[in-house]
């Protein structure tokens, strides 16, 4: 069967919990979806700016090096880190702020915990002409300076969230309570495959291009589908776009990596399927990092897009099927991937596609070298360099 | 026949309207809170509705949301609440809802939770995370237990929500006064009298409006049309700023007193009439 079912679950996974003010939206909004995705009109303009603004499709590049120095498994990079903006949360903006215009809608708004999807939904905004505003915790404006005055520089406004623990969910929070309030002429372009239903389903659509992609690209270079699909796991949307693509090919095995933090057992991290259990949080039901009486525990990541307490519901369901298999690296795993990947193939990679990275750094020299195995790179580093530098004690 | 629908049909045959006043337990302490019940009661409050403290209260403005950190902060839990209404349960008759958003009960468990409640005195519970579409347990189980599962409307609802939701509300229907978050800034009084309107088509069930009710003249105005009127940023306010003061349980029975007297004012006058 096809999922998610009509009302959004994905098994006992998913569904709309949201105040009764954006349950009218949410429809609406999985009318216009639907709509659009079997309209040829919304489809080229999409695939569009896909080739000529984003750049699409990204590279599928063999990491030569990496690979002789793991002396495992072959290696490849799914590039996202060339998307315009820097990272796959283009794919997913983009697409959106397209669906929004075509909605009638004049205002997006959006969330955003490293910037990232902050800048996408600005430049998505800037592309369509709609106004934007991006809710960002104070905590998360401090640490990424620089992606603030980017968005502002796209015309966006950025509203400082200062209550709750200043961070990606209180933004989130933010967000919604600012969409209850504008809901009719405001479109919440969420940046992940999380809350509400259809967002879970739409988002994981727009991101899928990553793994369509890699099929063709992978069967262009090796004449074969890989063995293993890597990829990190925040919200999970760029590795439910790498993924999704490959769900029937049985025999593709494929690894979804989460924050470790400082480690499980310091409860510094931010790993759902590790550390935590299943709970209904800012629209969905997931794997929730949650104290014994429901409330939200604080997380840890050293990188700002992995450090969320709540995981896409559709990661859950691809779990208990046995499908999709969940890690998680270390904060100090991350960053030693991070200079890796620099020095032997000349790619900075995200703090957070580096999580991934470290990952392969262990799975590759198990393998035998005629395996192949396909990472998503799913941004680049270059917002990282400072924070990097800073944990190093340099400055810059 | 359960204490909320018993309060609804005393005031009617009384011809007066409910005034529910919403307080945080555990703000500013456990303590404070039984005494504010009490208090609420004697100034003229027909029901109680009773905030359980959570991280991530995305439905309420930034007067609650501070309510739910103080709340917090002394460490007061779901379990906790129900404690502290079993123990008024001895003291007062009023009823007493429980405003909490899902994850609490979910994680406390929708079964243990709903017997739990009920044999602490608890009268009905508003989720206001949780539309009907995704309480089909909750409700079943609050339905066999004698709980109230009470559901918000609001000024987006379209004529199909509409019927979804006075289906399947027990207690009242909540009508939400404005497209928002609680404590907002009420724009159009006179939209509220027709969604009321509206409403009343599908449904004989008492409706009680609430979102950013702050004053006696709002709520004399919109007691004209509901059956009940619910204040939460405004008392919650008045305990924020008297947080230290020795005469904050006094202040608050004063407010929720001038309430009471601005809905009785409007309904003395149709008597008279």
């Amino acid at each position: 069967m096809k999922l998610p079912d009509k009302k959004g679950h994905f098994g006992h996974y998913g569904g709309k919990f949201v105040p009764e003010t954006l349950m009218p939206a949410l429809k609406e909004l999985e009318e216009a979806y639907n709509n659009a995705r079997r309209d040829p009109i919304f489809q080229n303009e999409l695939l569009h700016l896909q080739r000529t603004y984003i750049g699409r499709p990204t590279p599928l590049y063999f990491a030569k090096r990496l690979t002789g120095k793991m002396e495992g498994a072959k290696i490849y990079l799914k590039r996202e880190d060339l998307c315009h903006t820097g990272a796959h949360k283009i794919n997913n903006a983009l697409a959106q702020a397209i669906l929004a215009k075509r909605m009638g809608k004049r205002r997006l708004i959006a969330e955003t915990g490293a910037g990232q999807h902050g800048v996408a939904t600005a430049t998505g905004a800037a592309l369509v002409g709609l106004e934007c505003e991006v809710y960002m915790g104070s905590e998360d404006m401090k640490r990424q300076a620089l992606n603030v005055f980017r968005m502002k520089l796209l015309g966006a406004k950025v509203k400082e969230v200062s209550i709750g623990s200043r961070t990606l969910k209180d933004a989130i929070n933010e967000a919604l309570r600012d969409w209850t309030t504008n809901v009719r002429t405001t479109h919440y372009v969420m940046g992940t495959v999380f809350g509400p239903h259809p967002y879970p389903m739409m988002v994981r659509d727009f991101q899928s291009v990553i793994g369509k992609e890699t099929r063709t690209q992978i069967l262009k270079a090796e004449g074969r589908l890989p063995d293993y699909l890597v990829a990190c796991v925040g919200g999970g949307s760029n590795s439910i776009g790498l993924f999704y693509e490959f769900l029937e090919d049985k025999n593709i095995k494929m690894v979804g990596v989460e924050a470790g933090g400082l480690g499980i057992e310091t409860g510094q991290h931010a790993a759902r399927f590790a550390g935590g259990s299943l709970g209904v949080f800012q629209g969905t039901k997931s794997y929730l990092l949650q104290d014994s009486d429901g409330n939200v525990l604080p997380t840890h990541s050293v990188s700002a897009g992995l450090d969320y307490a709540s995981v896409g519901p559709e990661h859950p369901y691809l779990r208990d099927e046995g499908r999709i298999e969940y890690t998680y690296a270390t904060d100090e795993e991350a960053l030693r991937a991070f200079e890796l990947l620099s020095e032997t193939e000349g790619i900075t990679p995200a703090l957070e596609s580096a999580h991934a990275i470290a990952e392969v750094t262990k799975l590759s020299p198990k393998l035998p070298k005629d395996n192949i195995i396909i990472i998503n790179l799913s941004g680049r580093g270059d917002k990282d360099v400072q924070h990097v530098a800073r944990i190093k004690g340099i400055e810059i | 026949m359960n204490r909320i629908e018993k309060r609804f049909k005393k005031l009617k045959t009384l011809n007066r309207k409910a005034l529910i006043p919403y307080i945080m337990a555990g703000d500013p302490d456990i303590k404070t809170t039984e005494e504010l019940i009490l208090e609420i009661e004697r100034s003229g409050g027909d029901i109680i509705e009773l905030g359980v403290p959570f991280t991530d209260p995305l439905a309420d403005g930034p007067v609650i949301q501070k309510a739910h950190y103080r709340a917090l902060k002394n460490k007061v839990t779901l379990r906790n609440v129900l404690d502290l209404v079993k123990r008024i349960r001895g003291k007062t008759t009023t009823p007493i809802v429980l405003m909490t958003y899902y994850n609490p009960v979910f994680k406390y468990g929708d079964d243990t939770f709903v017997k739990d409640a009920v044999a602490s005195g608890v009268d009905g519970v508003i989720i206001p995370d949780l539309p009907p579409d995704e309480a089909k347990d909750i409700i079943d189980i609050s339905k066999r237990e004698g709980l109230d599962t009470i559901f918000l409307l609001a000024p987006t609802s379209t004529p199909e929500r509409v019927r979804i939701i006075a289906k399947a509300t027990r207690g009242f229907i909540y009508y939400v006064s404005i497209t928002g978050i609680t404590g907002a800034k009420i724009e159009e009084m006179d939209s509220i009298n027709k969604s009321i309107e509206r409403i009343r088509e599908d449904t004989d069930k008492p409706i009680a409006v609430g979102f950013g009710i702050s004053a006696p003249e709002e709520a004399k105005r919109i007691a004209e049309w509901a059956d009940g009127i619910i204040v939460g940023s405004a008392i919650v306010r008045i305990i924020e700023e008297n947080i230290d003061d020795p005469s904050l349980i006094s202040k608050v029975g004063e407010f929720v007193k001038s309430l009471s007297t601005g809905i009785s004012e409007i309904q003395n006058l149709k008597s008279k009439i």
